[in-house]
């Protein structure tokens, strides 16, 4: 349990509404739900209305996420100072999150914890410039990578107090920043290369080749009376476009 | 150890394309209609006969939990919710499912979907993976436009999947806090029964299953049940995917058979322990909410659920958390216990209150600064938590705290008299938090 309170009024906005474009991914979210259970949108908007707010969550833009699912504002309020990711204050441009769990201290996280303290300040304070705020979070979820800090949407991996400093200097400066293990490593592979998945086999099949071992025969997939392409394998259709390509402007 | 033809996650590493065409090529969407024409009872005998059990850290036996699933509706929908909210410390293996074979996990969830009459499936992941969910979010849309799943699709069942995400809260990855967040409340778990077979997400049937016991499904029904079945040991089969995190030299998720010796997969994987299997001091085999193994035991561990149980710990979601001599190891758990703190929901009290204290407990423990009295009511503490809970947080919290003062008892006496010997000249350190 954490004690999560609202940002104090004197930095309140007056009034929040979502932005025209807001409203209608809104709308598009709130219809994915069953008919009567819009409510379960409610994490959904709240992430869009932090955005919009720059980073944190007014009292006003949580009322406005409860008017919008027809829910009592109580109800969006204890939603949004129980999820610890809605910032209820304002926050840097850059707002790190780093992780200070048992994994990532045992690869060196303190390090880094004291490096926030002396560079960025106290958690939650934003620095004067506006561009640096940071808090220890729980685990991330990316402990083969240990150290790990989590800067706005991205995760930024075996950090080094060294090569930490100089990602907060170039967020700082405004410089662009690589995310990802900040060693020369594949992702979650071993250092080094990675230890399993050499064998070639596995990827010079191509479209339509059948895996190794598998139980299905062509008989016993093929049905009688149905078109051959029912096997998907066979003939396969032509890929689809790739669908992230048009969610990044 | 496993061969290469055994693995499942041929994209581990997303070294290859992660989309339909990568995947296809991969073996994924192969012959799935074939899979579905099995029948709702044929795909649950062949997923009861391959012997999974669920991947999440509860290890539940996953065909035995789909045929809880009512065989006629009611009227109600049936639901399929799909736990991606991964959070335990020293777990990332879902993590690398989404990102590089999203694809695995969408089949899944349609055979499973199909399996327990579920038109509709729900993917709930933590809302710190946002790459991820995008990622996976494309994968579902691709799987759309190939019309792969969808109301016409060319399966002939009916299935929508909804990507939903959460805002940093451990506590729901526990399934019925899972599906209050599901319904945008705070995530606080239910008491059951009634079960989520019967009562779950809207009041509805629901089944929760984790990420990688769905993706793993379609090549278990592509390849069958006896191949699954015939990696490791009986009650204990298939392949699974291991984090080892901490103190060795090349630290990485991998995919290996379960029952691998512990040692072999340090050193086959991970370049063994730093300085050597020697200066090992314990590990933790199954996520943070599991005891530790110290280091003489770990010798002859064998990485699966019945391996584990047999010196007192779990597999749990095979998270492998190594510490090596120079670990402080009262700390180090100390810390676990601040993460319990931090992430209790609040809704019990020997949770809410519980786990608070025994952090303070452990880290004037840590310091020495304690009397060796309250080293049994400690103990004495983490039972009265346990097992009176409405989830299992609270069991979750108490054991690595058992497994601490069950094996490292010696140290934490130790410290006391160091201290009670010569008090503190220097302030003491405080925890990390």
């Amino acid at each position: 349990m954490a004690v999560r309170r609202l940002a104090d009024p004197a930095v309140q906005p007056k009034s929040f509404t979502f932005t025209v474009e807001n409203l209608d991914w809104a709308k598009g979210e709130i219809a994915k739900y069953p008919e009567g259970r819009q409510s379960s949108a409610i994490i959904a908007l709240l992430w869009r209305a932090q955005e919009q707010a720059g980073g944190w969550l007014p009292q006003k833009a949580i009322e406005h996420a409860a008017d919008l699912l027809g829910m009592p504002k109580i109800r969006a309020l204890e939603v949004a100072t129980f999820y610890t990711m809605f910032n209820l204050a304002p926050v840097g441009r850059a707002h790190v999150q780093l992780c200070g769990t048992t994994p990532c201290v045992l690869r060196g996280a303190d390090k880094l914890i004291k490096l926030c303290h002396d560079r960025i300040g106290e958690p939650l304070e934003v620095t004067s410039d506006g561009k640096l705020s940071w808090i220890e979070v729980e685990c991330l979820g990316a402990c083969v990578n240990a150290p790990v800090a989590q800067i706005n949407y991205d995760y930024y991996e075996d950090l080094t107090p060294e090569t930490f400093s100089e990602i907060l200097d170039d967020l700082a400066a405004g410089k662009p920043v690589k995310p990802g293990p900040q060693v020369a490593r594949q992702l979650s592979a071993p250092s080094g290369g990675p230890t399993t998945l050499t064998d070639p086999a596995l990827y010079s099949r191509g479209n339509g080749g059948k895996p190794q071992g598998s139980a299905l025969h062509d008989a016993e997939a093929k049905k009688p009376g149905e078109p051959a392409n029912v096997r998907d394998a066979a003939t396969p259709k032509p890929p689809a476009d790739d669908a992230s390509a048009k969610r990044r402007p | 150890m496993l061969e290469d033809k055994d693995r499942i996650f041929t994209n581990l590493y997303g070294l290859h394309d992660w989309g339909l065409a990568g995947a296809r090529a991969r073996g994924a969407w192969d012959g799935t209609k074939a899979i579905l024409e099995k029948g709702r009872d044929g795909i649950i005998n062949e997923v009861k006969a391959s012997g999974l059990r669920g991947r999440g850290g509860a290890g539940f036996p996953t065909g035995l939990k789909w045929s809880f699933m009512p065989k006629q509706s009611d009227g109600r929908p049936h639901y399929l919710v799909v736990n991606a909210d991964e959070s335990e410390p020293g777990t990332c293996k879902d993590r690398e499912i989404m990102r590089h074979d999203p694809h695995l996990l969408v089949e899944g969830c349609l055979i499973a979907g199909f399996a327990m009459g579920a038109h509709t499936c729900f993917i709930y992941i933590r809302g710190e993976f946002v790459r991820e969910r995008e990622r996976l979010q494309a994968a579902v849309d691709q799987a759309y436009e190939a019309n792969l799943i969808g109301q016409n699709n060319v399966h002939g069942f009916p299935f929508d999947i909804i990507v939903h995400h959460g805002a940093g809260a451990y506590i729901c990855g526990e399934e019925t806090a899972l599906l209050e967040s599901l319904e945008g409340k705070k995530g606080q778990p239910r008491l059951k029964p009634p079960f989520p077979a019967n009562v779950g997400l809207y009041g509805a049937p629901t089944t929760v299953n984790n990420v990688e016991s769905i993706a793993v499904v379609p090549d278990i029904m592509r390849r069958g049940a006896h191949w699954f079945a015939g990696i490791g040991r009986p009650n204990n089969t298939g392949t699974k995917l291991f984090c080892i995190s901490g103190h060795v030299e090349r630290p990485c998720t991998v995919e290996d058979a379960m029952g691998v010796p512990l040692r072999e997969l340090l050193d086959t994987h991970c370049g063994g322990v730093h300085g050597g299997w020697s200066n090992l001091l314990a590990v933790i085999p199954g996520g943070s909410s599991m005891p530790l193994i110290p280091a003489h035991q770990c010798e002859h561990l064998l990485m699966d659920f019945d391996g584990c149980r047999e010196f007192k710990s779990a597999l749990g979601t095979a998270a492998v958390i190594v510490m090596d001599k120079s670990t402080d190891i009262v700390r180090a758990m100390a810390r676990i216990s601040y993460f319990y703190k931090h992430e209790s929901c609040g809704q019990c009290t020997p949770c809410r209150e519980g786990m608070g204290w025994m952090w303070r407990v452990l880290t004037r423990m840590a310091e020495g600064r304690a009397h060796k009295r309250e080293i049994d009511m400690l103990m004495e503490v983490t039972t009265q938590i346990e097992g009176h809970t409405i989830c299992a947080f609270g069991d979750g919290a108490a054991w690595p705290v058992q497994g601490l003062l069950r094996h490292f008892r010696g140290e934490i006496e130790r410290r006391i008299d160091e201290y009670s010997a010569n008090p503190h000249p220097e302030p003491v350190r405080v925890a990390a938090e």
